[in-house]
């Protein structure tokens, strides 16, 4: 049993959190977070330099990581200094799919996303779907020589600077993925930033033709590649919220030594010393959980499942707590804009949001338990 | 043990339900309904309605213009508003200035103010908070000192709600350094057009500017500008926050809330179906409705003993505690029902009249916002860290 990371990954974190120490400040943040694409060109050529986004794809694909505890330590420090750019969409979620069913030319893509060249971003959720990602009323009618595309994908995370998107369709012989330029005729983009910073659009695909070539992977594999790639999404989203998490955690209880009132420092009322130390106790609940599920990323997709819905249950009531905890041992100055922990509590609340949220995950888990109970039974 | 209202109490509901429908234009309670921003000129709209009726001065005597009402019809009358999703009236001149002038202020301060209160000419915001003085109110530090027949003010109040907006702001400033901390405060009005007064937004994490730093600097007030004496502001402000709030508890917002809620989940679907008939959202839906239901009694509890003449003491704290937690517990499940459109952000869209593209439904845009926003309803207004530890000493004697 060793719960260290290897030298490698120690080293890659270094690295990550030194650049993001140096260059992604208050003000380099606020640059991406307005930026028309809710991103820095120069922040991602240096991720594409330093091997961020090479270390979420494995050797096959021309990677050199891609395995569960590559995809936490990375988007450990992206959630630590409340990275926006759009490296979930594109690296983990998008980088899977075409990894699992592309076809020869598709995974010639991978080269260019791990370069920082290209940015493929899958659109899988559509108005009324929620968080299902079968629940799919995009159509895809075949026509000569290819499909037909009409629809409309939502809260697209990472469309904006989306160079390819990835979008799911229905037609007659069942769930289908394409990948489509994200300039293609047809396709209209209406681009906004989230509350957290991070910036997303909604799709509508007016008749947009694709040639059979940009089919990809068979009908039949498209659900459980789906399900992988969320695996891997919600281990990147659960390493972020434990990111965040620490970050809110140091800058309360720095506030908590410094802050007097009553004629001594905050952190002295027993009170709130022991609401401190739930926080970190919940804190280190969280860290297991995502252990055990960046562990199971491998695992064999029911094992799998199990600990991707754990993971994002118990993190997503960790991270409620951590947020509305932080804020009120604050008071208003943890309200401000301008103060870095009102970033973090938004980042903490909004990943609630994405692919699944408390709710959602725990539904899927008592639907785990109660089939392992009938196989007891059996 | 009676727990319904009289015929005469529900006829008097039966009044306000009809003055509402007449006079509160769908375009404002909208507005409120979906969270938008409201602009100055829609809150003084709402000021100048209620005003036209009588019904803006809920807890004046009537001599001064005001309803003369009781507790309980006050209460009524509260509710009625927030189920008709009507704007709040902005408290501080009408209940939090106003009593003071009625208790401590001169016949002079009481004949000039209280009237321009009632017409919209002042609006008043509150001087209390500064950088070093949140929940320890009486650490504060800016400075009045006496000038021949003026004050010389310096200092920072911050958190300063919609001074953007305001006339004239009602200050805690300290005139006697020297005596203990309760000791040297006075209570002072200033004029927001005096030089040396600056204002500077906030902005919150909810993107918008309802809050603001307040700077002194050298700004001169008439000493006639003083309530009461020097040095007991302690006690005027101390009133002034424990003034019978029959609102505490908000039981009305969180009821109009809750519909609110209900009505999004009835839009909402979950695997195709209402998010109501999703059990594991239903049921924190119906968690909050019985902690409601159990609340709005408490509240009605406190309130006809207020109507009875007695004082309410700690039992506002109790009040506060619970009913912040269950408006903050409906702003939770609002946000969690919208599901991926918690997320967008259009910031213009949440404006009073803009015309900005939100995204996904209208009702989803102020979700996460009013989440966020609603943070500081534990926080303000006597943290309530501060209520508990008011309800330790006061009513446990611990």
């Amino acid at each position: 049993m060793d719960f260290n990371h290897s030298d490698e990954r120690r080293m890659l974190q270094e690295t990550l959190h030194r650049y993001l120490s140096d260059n992604y400040g208050v003000e380099q943040r606020a640059a991406s977070v307005a930026h028309s694409q809710g991103y820095s060109e120069k922040v991602w050529g240096d991720f594409a330099e330093l091997g961020v986004i090479g270390a979420l794809f494995e050797e096959a694909d021309g990677g050199f990581g891609g395995s569960g505890f590559d995809i936490a330590v990375v988007f450990e420090e992206l959630g630590r200094f409340a990275c926006v750019e759009p490296l979930m969409a594109s690296g983990v979620m998008a980088g899977r799919l075409l990894s699992a069913l592309g076809s020869d030319e598709q995974k010639a893509l991978i080269g260019d996303v791990i370069a920082g060249q290209l940015k493929v971003v899958p659109a899988l959720e559509e108005p009324q779907s929620r968080y299902d990602l079968d629940a799919v009323e995009t159509t895809a009618e075949q026509v000569d020589g290819g499909y037909r595309l009409n629809g409309t994908k939502s809260v697209v995370m990472g469309g904006p600077s989306a160079d390819k998107l990835i979008v799911s369709a229905r037609c007659a012989d069942g769930l289908m993925l394409f990948v489509l330029d994200a300039n293609a005729n047809g396709v209209e983009r209406y681009s906004y930033p989230n509350l957290d910073g991070y910036h997303a659009s909604d799709v509508a695909l007016v008749n947009v033709e694709v040639r059979s070539t940009a089919v990809l992977g068979a009908s039949e594999a498209v659900l459980p590649a789906l399900e992988a790639a969320r695996a891997a999404g919600v281990t990147a989203l659960c390493a972020e919220a434990v990111g965040a998490m620490e970050a809110a955690k140091d800058l309360t209880a720095e506030y908590l030594r410094v802050r007097t009132q009553f004629g001594r420092a905050l952190g002295k009322f027993q009170a709130l010393q022991h609401r401190m130390s739930t926080v970190l106790i919940e804190i280190e609940q969280a860290r297991s959980a995502l252990i055990n599920v960046a562990g199971h990323l491998s695992a064999e997709p029911f094992l799998r499942d199990k600990h991707v819905s754990a993971a994002k249950n118990l993190i997503g009531r960790v991270a409620q707590l951590v947020c509305e905890e932080s804020i009120q041992l604050h008071g208003g100055i943890g309200m401000t804009e301008e103060y870095a922990l009102g970033h973090h509590a938004k980042r903490l609340m909004m990943i609630d949001h994405q692919l699944g949220d408390v709710d959602y995950h725990l539904e899927r888990f008592v639907g785990v338990m109660q089939s392992e109970a009938a196989q007891e039974r059996a | 043990m009676d727990l319904n209202y009289s015929a005469d109490e529900l006829a008097f509901r039966d009044e306000v339900r009809s003055f509402l429908d007449k006079n509160l234009s769908s375009a404002l309670s909208e507005k409120v309904r979906l969270g938008k921003r409201l602009s100055k000129a829609d809150l003084e709209e709402w000021h100048a309605t209620l005003n036209r009726r009588g019904w803006l001065a809920v807890n004046w005597p009537v001599e001064h213009g005001g309803t003369g009402w009781n507790a309980v019809y006050r209460h009524i009358f509260e509710e009625e508003l927030c189920l008709a999703h009507a704007p709040r009236t902005i408290p501080f001149g009408l209940s939090m200035l106003a009593p003071v002038l009625l208790k401590f202020g001169s016949k002079a301060q009481q004949d000039h103010f209280l009237p321009r209160i009632l017409d919209g000419t002042d609006w008043w915001c509150q001087g209390y908070s500064e950088p070093q003085a949140g929940s320890d109110l009486a650490s504060l530090k800016t400075r009045a000192v006496r000038d021949g027949d003026q004050y010389v003010v310096n200092g920072q109040k911050t958190w300063t709600t919609l001074g953007q907006h305001a006339d004239w702001i009602f200050c805690l400033v300290r005139t006697d350094p020297a005596a203990k901390a309760q000791e040297g405060i006075s209570f002072l009005l200033i004029d927001m057009k005096t030089p040396g007064v600056t204002v500077r937004p906030i902005t919150l994490i909810d993107g918008g500017q309802e809050v603001n730093e307040v700077f002194f600097e050298d700004v001169r007030v008439p000493v006639g500008n003083l309530v009461g004496e020097e040095n007991k502001g302690w006690t005027y402000a101390k009133y002034l926050l424990t003034h019978e709030r029959t609102n505490i508890a908000g039981v009305g917002f969180s009821t109009a809330a809750l519909a609110h809620l209900k009505d999004i989940c009835g839009k909402q679907t979950s695997g195709g179906k209402s998010l109501l008939a999703n059990p594991y959202f239903a049921g924190r839906v119906a968690q909050i409705e019985i902690d409601l239901m159990a609340m709005a009694t408490t509240n009605l509890r406190m309130i006809a003993k207020a109507a009875a003449g007695q004082a309410p003491g700690a039992e506002s704290s109790m009040l506060k505690i619970k009913g912040t937690e269950i408006r903050q517990a409906i702003n939770d499940l609002t946000r969690r029902a919208v599901g991926r459109y918690a997320m967008p952000f259009v910031s213009e869209a949440l404006d009073s009249g803009a015309n900005a593209q939100g995204v996904g439904p209208e009702y989803a845009a102020a979700a996460s916002p009013s989440y966020f926003n609603n943070r500081k309803l534990s926080i303000f207004g006597g943290s309530n860290e501060i209520q508990r530890n008011i309800i330790s000493k006061a009513i446990l004697g611990l």
